[in-house]
């Protein structure tokens, strides 16, 4: 059977791994990422037939890759390319959550945001209105308490539906000054020539005026192994003119 | 922004102050990673406490507490709202 990839990102402490944990249940498998020294949980769901398997990545305030934790979490939703990303986030500080949810969302289009925690954000006397934020960040938005069990089943069914291709989404991407925009649009036609249309070009044109080597370097990595016939001096000359 | 009022770092602000951040006077990874953690322009930062040697001070920034170094809050410039 064709098994789904889900990967869980997150913000420390917003209960992603409570998550992870009422889905999978006991069925989890724990190690270190390849080479690092971060900690990697992967378990399965069963629903409505389809099985997914569940990746817990390190909960991270961002995915610009200060941290190991941040670049294997960035790794996975970029290189990997899971079926679906949920964006864990904390329904008592959503401010500082939502700062990593539109970094997953200039990443990838298959994104769900979980609001976690909401029994303690209703008793703090927080409304969120889930249906004016799935409009304004146009992917589904769903409130949940991994702690009660509670929202479980709407969620699953989100992520059934959005995989199925029932939910259509259209994330929001942050317009950034004039100036930046015409150097994206610049790389990112040139980017999309060497990395196709497999992996988010304009997010790539971000992060290489951000300077990223060290993804730079992975990027083409990437693409060797993948066998693509993009030679390294050629991969070289194009990023350095 | 009232331009008569003279910018302060974080770092001189007293413990029980309410701080508005203006300005960070940092580049690279360091201002990214302050970012990351909330410390934007327009974020209210109290002051907590002070560590027994003065250095590091705890911060509260967007319903999280935060320990910045000296070297740090000191190029956080902004405005001090109130508190005591």
């Amino acid at each position: 059977m064709n098994v789904k990839k889900i990967a869980l990102a997150g913000n420390p402490n917003t209960g992603k791994s409570t998550l992870f944990n009422t889905l999978t249940g006991l069925k989890q498998h724990t190690g270190n990422w390849p080479g690092k020294t971060v900690v990697h949980a992967e378990g399965n769901v069963q629903y409505q037939g389809q099985e997914y398997l569940l990746i817990d990545l390190p909960g991270t305030y961002s995915l610009f890759s200060n941290s190991t934790d941040e670049e294997v979490a960035r790794d996975y939703i970029v290189f990997e390319q899971p079926d679906a990303t949920l964006v864990v986030v904390d329904g008592t500080s959503m401010e500082r959550n939502l700062n990593l949810a539109l970094q997953v969302l200039e990443m990838t289009d298959k994104v769900i945001i979980c609001i976690n925690l909401i029994d303690e954000a209703e008793k703090k006397g927080i409304v969120i209105d889930e249906g004016k934020l799935s409009s304004k960040l146009g992917v589904p938005v769903v409130k949940i308490s991994a702690r009660n069990k509670q929202g479980i089943d709407t969620l699953l069914d989100t992520i059934a539906r959005l995989l199925r291709g029932d939910i259509q989404t259209k994330p929001y991407r942050m317009t950034y000054q004039p100036e930046i925009e015409e150097q994206i649009k610049k790389l990112e036609s040139r980017v999309r020539e060497l990395i196709g249309h497999d992996y988010p070009s304009r997010w790539m044109a971000l992060r290489l005026l951000d300077g990223d080597d060290a993804l730079l370097k992975k990027l083409h990595e990437q693409i060797q192994m993948k066998g693509r016939e993009v030679k390294s001096y050629e991969f070289g000359n194009a990023i350095n003119s | 922004m009232h331009l008569s009022k003279v910018l302060k770092p974080l770092s001189d602000c007293s413990t029980g102050e309410l701080f508005v951040i203006q300005e960070l006077k940092l580049e690279g990874v360091m201002r990214r990673r302050l970012l990351d953690l909330g410390f934007v322009k327009g974020a209210e930062v109290s002051v907590l406490q002070r560590s027994p040697l003065g250095d590091p001070t705890a911060f509260r920034v967007s319903d999280t507490t935060v320990a910045l170094r000296h070297e740090e809050s000191s190029k956080i410039l902004g405005e001090v709202l109130g508190g005591a």
